[in-house]
């Protein structure tokens, strides 16, 4: 009998002593993480690209002085000129200066769109995971109902009917279609997240439910949903380029790679260069964002490697 | 598994509403249908009212749809913009997009997984490295720029192809269109197949498999992809949904007269009939390809058993 109570005590002091250690293993997930991505070449690449894109969708002006508004018809279609390296579009206008103008657009959508799909999934899908039962069936079905609708599909349904065009519009709706698939992840991550023993013993302990959700359980269900955000990012740059490529998208005078491949593509045999630089530009966007998702989920789950 | 069967479907029933209803809510509460019909000419008010209340559009928004959902499961979606029942429209846009849609989904599964199973098995080789760039430039690329692309090199300036598709629909002028609406499917199957394979290979089972003497091929073709495609058939089955919205695209560049045709013709002059029936029978497909793939991993996964 004593010899039983010595061991059980001996779990519980154990177990005291395992709390600081579990603390640092959380932090070592994230810290092992970062030591993962500073050793992985793919990162810095698309790091460097995003950081440029960035730059250049803050102040296009440092990369051209020529306005993309700038246009000459009687220069339509013509190749490279001195100052005008990509040469002119349909209308006459810089194609070079389009292209760089054009990353505005594309990067703000595909970081806005991103942001709020993850806010509105985490909610909806940590809600979800949390509270079970009719929570669950609720959110999960409402979650259901929007996964439904291809955000292709949707978008152009929406987008014709409102005839926004603005970049907002554009945001909001992919976020309201696109907020599914995350809620799934975080709901999955927080169920897992939510049987460990460490939140039983917050319970335990008498923590409330916000204190709970943020303190424990936030933590160690995010590294899921960040590695399908930052992949969902380059798919929702790619999605609007084809919304505006489609006319329902952005709408002029915004200026989107979309919409200069869309008039590109109806003179591609006689000036196949309006169509390869925004084309070429759209991709490497796309590309650079997919390698920093590739990269942080090889980071973050290392079960996948 | 019959009565899970059942209450899958009745989970289906909720969904299938609501999205439905969002779709109509989408087009008749946010656009005019009316004014739409008239275009840019400002319609005769009295017209306009007579059309209204012959369309029911003066009646709650909850008794439209209803009334609309009467009429689908009779047959009956509406009329599109040039007279003709939508229901028609259909029978000629749906062949052209189902045939679309195959070629481009046996693209995707033969050449995606192949390419998975040759990356997964030399794991850090060149040939892995290979394709894990070849996927990852697919993927980037959006689609309508490797259609043009596509088209203008292979159809145009190469001739090896048919570079649009014509009112016949011959399987030889589908294979374009196939490949151009299968590729990023196609990179994402290549991917998860590799994943797949790459884990399941240093499994157990495998080195058993391998130890009692089968043969590679059966190991490989019996035990290792029957396991590692399960999660491939997930991604297959919500994907098909994915390549019908994307022959929205794909038709275009090709001129195919299919689902995404229609859908455009019916957005471009604001044919509110067109577009929800398109639409909702699109969900419907994508709704029964979730089912199917639930179904398929209690086959695939005898681990999995349904009661």
């Amino acid at each position: 009998m004593p010899e039983m109570t010595k061991t059980a005590a001996d779990e519980a002091v154990a177990a005291v002593e395992s709390v600081p250690e579990q603390a640092e293993k959380a932090r070592s997930l994230w810290g092992d993480a970062w030591r993962d991505l500073r050793r992985n070449p793919i990162f810095y690449i698309s790091a460097v690209l995003i950081l440029f894109l960035v730059v250049v969708s803050i102040w296009p002006s440092i990369m051209t002085s020529t306005s993309p508004y700038a246009c000459d018809v009687s220069k339509s279609a013509q190749g490279a000129a001195p100052g005008h390296p990509f040469g002119f579009d349909k209308q006459g206008c810089d194609v070079y200066a389009r292209t760089v103008y054009g990353a505005r657009a594309s990067v703000t959508v595909g970081i806005c769109t991103t942001l709020l799909a993850a806010v509105l999934g985490c909610v909806m899908g940590g809600l979800a995971g949390f509270f079970g039962g009719w929570w669950d069936s609720l959110l999960s079905r409402i979650g259901d109902i929007f996964f439904g609708i291809p955000i292709l599909l949707g978008g152009i349904v929406f987008l014709s009917v409102v005839k926004g065009g603005s970049i907002f519009t554009v945001v909001l709706l992919m976020a309201v279609l696109g907020w599914p698939q995350i809620a799934r992840i975080a709901r999955g991550a927080v169920i897992t997240a939510k049987q460990q023993d460490y939140v039983q013993a917050a319970r335990a302990l008498g923590a409330s439910t916000p204190r709970m959700l943020l303190r424990h359980i936030a933590p160690n269900a995010l590294a899921p949903v960040i590695v399908v955000a930052t992949i969902a990012l380059g798919t929702y740059i790619s999605l609007e380029a084809t919304l505006s490529f489609l006319g329902v998208g952005l709408k002029p005078p915004t200026v989107s790679w979309g919409i200069d491949i869309s008039q590109a593509a109806t003179q591609i045999r006689n000036a196949p260069h309006t169509l390869l630089y925004p084309a070429g530009a759209l991709s490497l966007t796309v590309l650079a964002f997919i390698m920093l998702g590739d990269a942080v989920r090889d980071a973050l789950d290392p079960k996948l490697r | 598994m019959g009565r899970y069967v059942v209450r899958r479907l009745l989970q289906m029933v909720p969904v299938f509403i609501g999205t439905t209803f969002l779709i109509f809510v989408m087009v008749y509460a946010l656009g005019d249908p009316v004014a739409a019909m008239f275009g840019d000419r400002t319609p005769d008010p009295a017209t306009a009212a007579q059309i209204r209340e012959s369309l029911h559009l003066n009646d709650p928004l909850w008794s439209q749809y209803l009334q609309y959902m009467a009429g689908i499961f009779q047959g009956d979606f509406g009329t599109a913009f040039n007279g003709r029942p939508v229901i028609e429209l259909m029978g000629d846009a749906f062949p052209n997009t189902i045939q679309l849609t195959l070629v481009a989904f046996v693209i995707e599964l033969v050449v995606g997984v192949a390419l998975g199973v040759v990356a997964g098995m030399r794991r850090g080789r060149l040939i892995d490295t290979g394709v894990l760039v070849l996927t990852l430039f697919v993927i980037s690329i959006p689609t309508f720029v490797t259609g043009y692309l596509l088209q203008y090199f292979v159809g145009v300036k190469w001739g090896a192809l048919p570079p649009s598709v014509s009112t016949e629909v011959r399987f030889e002028e589908l294979i374009l269109p196939g490949i151009v609406l299968a590729g990023v499917s196609l990179a994402y199957v290549a991917r998860l197949t590799r994943t797949s394979i790459a884990e399941n290979i240093r499994s157990d089972y495998i080195r058993t498999a391998t130890a009692k003497g089968l043969p590679r091929r059966r190991v490989i073709s019996v035990h290792l992809l029957r396991n590692s495609l399960i999660p491939v058939v997930t991604f297959l089955g919500t994907d098909i949904g994915g390549l019908m919205a994307g022959a929205i695209v794909t038709e275009r560049i090709f001129n195919l007269q299919g689902v995404g045709y229609q859908l455009y013709q019916g957005i471009l002059r604001q044919n509110a009939p067109t577009v929800v029936g398109f639409v909702t029978v699109l969900v419907v497909v994508f709704l029964a390809a979730n089912l199917l793939v639930d179904l398929l991993y209690a086959v695939l996964d005898p681990r999995i058993r349904y009661a």
